[in-house]
């Protein structure tokens, strides 16, 4: 099959986040980045599909900074064939103006098969890929927990609050990857690492769309003020009782 | 007209979910703000009309009945083409819809169609003169943005939980509108559709979650968890990575970085470390409750209140406990 995955490259979750001088950005400093989880699981998911079904390729896009070709890289490595880098310096915060550009680029790459991650970790909006699906006039599945393929035609299954729905529908098509599709994603291997900068990744400006969301400020949370240990053991049962009723009220 | 504000308020087995009075609940406020009216729009198989007076009782002035056997379940392409064609034809300022699994599908397919970006997952929604305000939790809920839409229509999709529900009782007329597709010509078919358990509350509906880790050696002593939350009457059950990658529980109760976002009024922790990527998805709960035998165990930290100890021995004592003090009421 092929298969195109649409990857970002997110700020290390685990940071402590500051607030640039702007006021409307992250700051950038001492941030380590990576794919979003989600991706990566989705350039799992299309590495074991065509694993399973014999042969096929992998594109990855991402769009982004100079720095999103690191994280194609990485997918390269992991064992996608080649990869898209559509450039913006700022990844817009308007998930439309993003998959415009995105659309753009997958609309004459003859996919069988487009898979995002179902949300990005950072701007946790998770619209981009449906809002892809319907610029190309595609059937679309989000938040994908199993998906395979037969023939010309796949099923999915995906959690709603409290089940799991299990869908079918005509390739071409897109899915966005929840978790619990697959355990772990692959490391990428020395070999991979080295096979990945010989394989083909082309560099060229995003055509973003018009935006029509965007941010007017970012403010760290309130801290939790400090906690405390009520006791150990059974015997600080009842007291935690008595702060939950009379303290936190919530009981 | 022009302010008149549109939900989506999402049905399930013939009765609105709860996060659709809340959404009605925030566009009301919007709307008064703006100077229009609340249109509830509701998709369902036969009699989902009578729906209406819960949607009139919090806030709607109009309910738009799409009532249609292929709408008993979700049913994307129909609903996303109904929903778009009503947001031309009525001319509305925003649109609002549940960040649930059903909204968060819905919003994005809307916003392409109607060619605007969609601000998801908020918190907040208020008007600002004109324009349309939002605040949305990002960065695994380490970074708040207040994010400004500029286009009409606005479209917004309400964080379970985030609104509370007033009395802002209003007429809920009922009008009929029709499917702007035929439901059965979707290209996704909806083959089957497997429910937990119906009475089981939601995680993200209930206002107390006991979430249980490693630390309770195996998926059987979940039953220990299980009777807390029985205790409590009102709360569901949710889990750690670490648990529902073993198959102790479904990946649907996984709370954190990688599965869900919570913020209940009680958040109680049982046998969890406290890993940076669990405490991505409750860190914004109102009051959290550790026990863990470990001292050091980094879950401490975010704890209002820690218990430090077996849960085998604790557990079985703060079930009864619960139960005498709800008792006494
Ligand atoms: C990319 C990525 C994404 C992730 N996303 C998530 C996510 O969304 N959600 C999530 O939860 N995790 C996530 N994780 C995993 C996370 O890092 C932790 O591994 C996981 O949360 C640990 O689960 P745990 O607390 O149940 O287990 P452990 O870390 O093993 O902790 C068990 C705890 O139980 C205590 N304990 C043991 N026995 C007892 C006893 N008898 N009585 C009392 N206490 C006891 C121990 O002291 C310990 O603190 C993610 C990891 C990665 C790398």
């Amino acid at each position: 099959m092929k298969i195109a995955v649409c990857i970002k490259r997110v700020a290390d979750m685990g940071a402590r986040f500051q607030i640039g001088a702007d006021g409307t950005s992250v700051s950038d400093a001492g941030i380590k980045y990576d794919m979003s989880d989600f991706d990566e699981w989705a350039v799992e998911a299309a590495l074991q599909l065509n694993e399973k079904h014999g042969g096929g390729e992998v594109t990855v896009i991402s769009l982004g900074p100079d720095a999103a070709q690191e994280t194609i890289r990485k997918a390269l490595a992991m064992g996608a064939d080649k990869g898209v880098h559509l450039k913006a310096d700022r990844i817009p915060f308007d998930g439309f103006a993003i998959a415009e550009a995105l659309a753009a680029e997958l609309k004459d790459g003859a996919y069988d098969l487009i898979l995002f991650g179902r949300i990005a970790v950072d701007s946790a909006a998770g619209v981009t890929g449906a809002m892809v699906a319907e610029l190309l006039g595609l059937p679309c599945v989000t938040a994908v927990s199993k998906l395979d393929v037969n023939g010309a035609m796949g099923t999915a299954e995906r959690q709603v609050e409290g089940g799991v729905e299990t869908l079918s529908f005509p390739l071409p098509a897109l899915c966005t990857i929840d978790q619990g599709l697959v355990t772990q994603a692959r490391y990428p291997s020395l070999k991979g690492i080295m096979a990945a900068k010989k394989k083909p990744l082309e560099s060229k400006p995003a055509q973003l769309g018009a935006i029509s969301v965007s941010v007017r400020k970012m403010e760290l949370p309130p801290e939790r003020s400090a906690g405390r240990i009520v006791g150990e053991g059974a015997a600080a049962v009842p007291e935690l009782i008595r702060l939950l009723q009379t303290e936190a009220k919530v009981l | 007209m022009a302010n008149n504000i549109l939900v989506v308020a999402e049905a399930r087995g013939g009765d609105v979910r709860k996060v659709a009075l809340e959404v009605v609940a925030a566009a009301r406020s919007l709307a008064d703000g703006l100077g229009g009216e609340v249109h509830a729009i509701v998709f369902g198989g036969a009699g989902i009309g009578a729906v209406a007076p819960k949607l009139g009782a919090v806030g709607a002035d109009v309910v738009l009945v799409v009532e249609h056997d292929g709408f008993a379940t979700y049913n994307a392409e129909a609903v996303a083409a109904t929903v778009a064609t009503q947001i031309t034809t009525g001319g509305y300022r925003a649109a609002l819809f549940g960040a649930s699994a059903m909204g968060q599908d819905l919003a994005p397919r809307i916003g392409a169609r109607l060619r605007v970006g969609v601000a998801a997952d908020v918190v907040a929604v208020s008007a600002d003169g004109t324009d349309i305000v939002v605040r949305h939790p990002m960065n695994t809920n380490k970074i708040i943005a207040t994010m400004v839409l500029s286009a009409t229509p606005a479209l917004v999709s309400v964080r379970p939980g985030a609104v509370s529900v007033g009395t802002s009782a209003k007429a809920g007329a009922v009008q009929s509108v029709a499917s702007a597709m035929d439901p059965a010509a979707g290209r996704v078919k909806v083959t089957g559709v497997s429910m937990g358990g119906g009475a089981k509350l939601d995680l993200a509906e209930a206002p107390v979650i006991v979430s249980g880790g490693r630390g309770l050696k195996a998926a059987e002593n979940f039953s220990l968890v299980e009777e807390l939350a029985a205790a409590f009457g009102n709360a569901a059950v949710g889990a750690t990575r670490a648990v529902t990658d073993d198959g102790w529980r479904p990946h649907s109760d996984q709370i954190g970085q990688t599965g869900r976002q919570v913020s209940p009024d009680l958040y109680v922790a049982v046998g969890i470390s406290g890993a940076i990527q669990h405490i991505a998805g409750m860190r914004n709960s109102k009051t959290i409750v550790a026990i863990n035998k470990d001292k050091d165990a980094p879950i401490f930290k975010v704890a209002d209140y820690g218990i430090v100890g077996d849960v085998f021995e604790i557990l079985p004592a703060l079930t009864a406990a619960v139960k005498a003090a709800r008792a006494q009421g």
